[in-house]
């Protein structure tokens, strides 16, 4: 056993120094593996945490929602629609949910007013999200103006904004007393945006959407699961950034494939031929190569996930962020939550350190086993 | 000291810079917990359908409630909002909505 972890080291003391002769040839390489290593593992890293923390939080959302559509477009829903519903045995409980667009004009940003059903926001009074605060940059006790329907400006005093850390689902809210929601809108009494239904047993789910839908032609109904699966799509390997991300790294890949794959230099050939010319044999040689490949993709995988983690986790995914706020006013904080696990790690490593490595011993195998004679000449 | 011993040596730093990574990953879970749980509430006691990702249109907004033909619905010269319109997918719903005519 001994013997054997000697040989191997001396193998690769042997390879490392090979590797250092020729230094920025294979510092470039690292440095590109690595990057493409730092590239894919933080778009995953951000993602995968992302997905994770959608599907945790969209539980807890109204298990059905319910939008009248009128000519193709959504319009407001009559109230009155919450009694034919609860007739529906296994409905529990339905909301009439009151929530819409504000241009403001002033920082040039869309909020999300929703009504709240909360002591907090009395008429007169309104929430804000750490976003509306950090545009506007305004706190709780100042005042903000909003012009209601018929052209008047109204102004309603903050009496309280969410943390920065629930910013992902409250940074652009404002929440308001229904009767200033109202006053703002205009939205006639006895009409809501949208229903929110929840049912005792969620198993009856699709049999209860089906009887709303025979009950009230003119709506739709959106289930909790098509919520989870939007997100999920968002975010999957199919999405527009990851599918970006993978495509360049897939073709990087390509490339040094490619480039091992088409045979080695002459200068590395040479120094096979005269390794098997003093005794090596075929299978230290491919030893050889095998711990050259290791070398090289080992310490760029682990550099590359290392400094991914501390791309999206310490410094809130800075180089993507402009991508991801695009041309938005308001944009939440983007501090994920780690959810990172072994699976993650291993898929990353079967993605690049294999195939890395066994490209690199096809073609030594094939220079080793030639006549070292004709590989020196 | 041997060039191997040297190499060993890096990649035992890296193994642990990683293993303190993975701590982190583990406590910050963790201490987020009570902010999920807050956002979680925040979730369920206004009902919302939502994460406030892209706030730059109705339909990057609020992905799940969006229209059946939520691109070009702004005006006929606003060819989308990239590039979230390029990060999203359409929503499940309107895919839903073409699955009989195939």
């Amino acid at each position: 056993m001994r013997t054997w972890i000697e040989r191997h080291r001396n193998i690769l003391d042997f390879t490392l120094s090979s590797l250092l002769r020729r230094k920025r040839k294979n510092a470039a390489l690292i440095s590109v593996y690595t990057l493409i290593v730092f590239l894919l593992a933080s778009v995953l890293f951000f993602t995968y945490g992302l997905r994770e923390e959608a599907s945790l939080l969209l539980k807890e959302a109204p298990e059905m929602t319910v939008q009248r559509l009128v000519a193709g477009r959504q319009e407001l829903i009559p109230v009155n629609y919450i009694e034919r519903i609860r007739a529906i045995r296994g409905v529990s409980s339905i909301t009439a949910r009151l929530w819409g667009y504000y241009y403001d004009p002033v920082v040039g940003a869309n909020y999300t007013l929703m009504v709240a059903d909360d002591q907090d926001v009395a008429p007169g009074t309104i929430a804000v999200g750490e976003g509306v605060s950090r545009a506007r940059l305004v706190s709780p006790g100042e005042t903000i103006e909003f012009r209601t329907h018929q052209g008047v400006t109204m102004e309603l005093e903050i009496k309280k904004t969410f943390s920065s850390e629930s910013g992902l689902v409250s940074s652009d809210l404002v929440l308001i007393s229904e009767d200033d929601f109202r006053k703002v809108f205009g939205t006639p009494k006895g009409h809501a945006t949208d229903l929110a239904v929840r049912v005792r047993n969620p198993k009856e789910l699709p049999t209860i959407a089906l009887k709303v839908a025979e009950l009230l032609p003119d709506t739709r109904q959106i289930l909790r699961e098509e919520l989870l699966r939007t997100y999920e799509a968002i975010f999957n390997w199919r999405g527009g950034l990851l599918l970006a991300i993978l495509f360049g790294a897939v073709l990087a890949f390509i490339i040094f494939a490619w480039d091992k794959a088409s045979g080695l230099s002459v200068e590395e050939k040479r120094e096979i031929g005269i390794l098997k010319a003093i005794g090596w044999e075929t299978s230290d040689i491919i030893r050889m190569k095998f711990w050259e490949g290791l070398v090289v993709s080992l310490s760029s995988f682990l550099m590359g996930i290392i400094m991914a983690y501390i791309h999206v986790f310490f410094t809130s995914f800075m180089l993507f962020e402009p991508v991801l706020k695009g041309w938005a006013v308001l944009y939440p904080a983007f501090k994920v939550t780690p959810f990172v696990d072994g699976a993650q790690v291993a898929s990353l490593f079967f993605l690049t350190v294999v195939p890395y490595t066994v490209a690199t011993i096809i073609p030594s195998w094939r220079a080793a086993i030639v006549d070292p004679d004709s590989v020196m000449r | 000291m041997r060039k191997s011993s040297l190499f060993f040596l890096y990649l035992f730093i890296q193994t642990f810079a990683l293993g303190c990574l993975f701590t982190h990953a583990s406590y910050k879970k963790q201490v987020d917990t009570s902010h999920l749980q807050e956002k979680a509430d925040l979730v369920q006691k206004l009902g919302l359908t939502d994460l406030c990702l892209f706030t730059e249109a109705s339909y990057t907004r609020h992905l799940s409630l969006a229209d059946f033909h939520t691109a070009f619905q702004n005006s006929p010269m606003a060819l989308e909002h990239f590039p979230s319109g390029s990060l999203v997918t359409h929503p499940q719903t309107a895919k839903k909505m073409y699955e009989n005519l195939d």
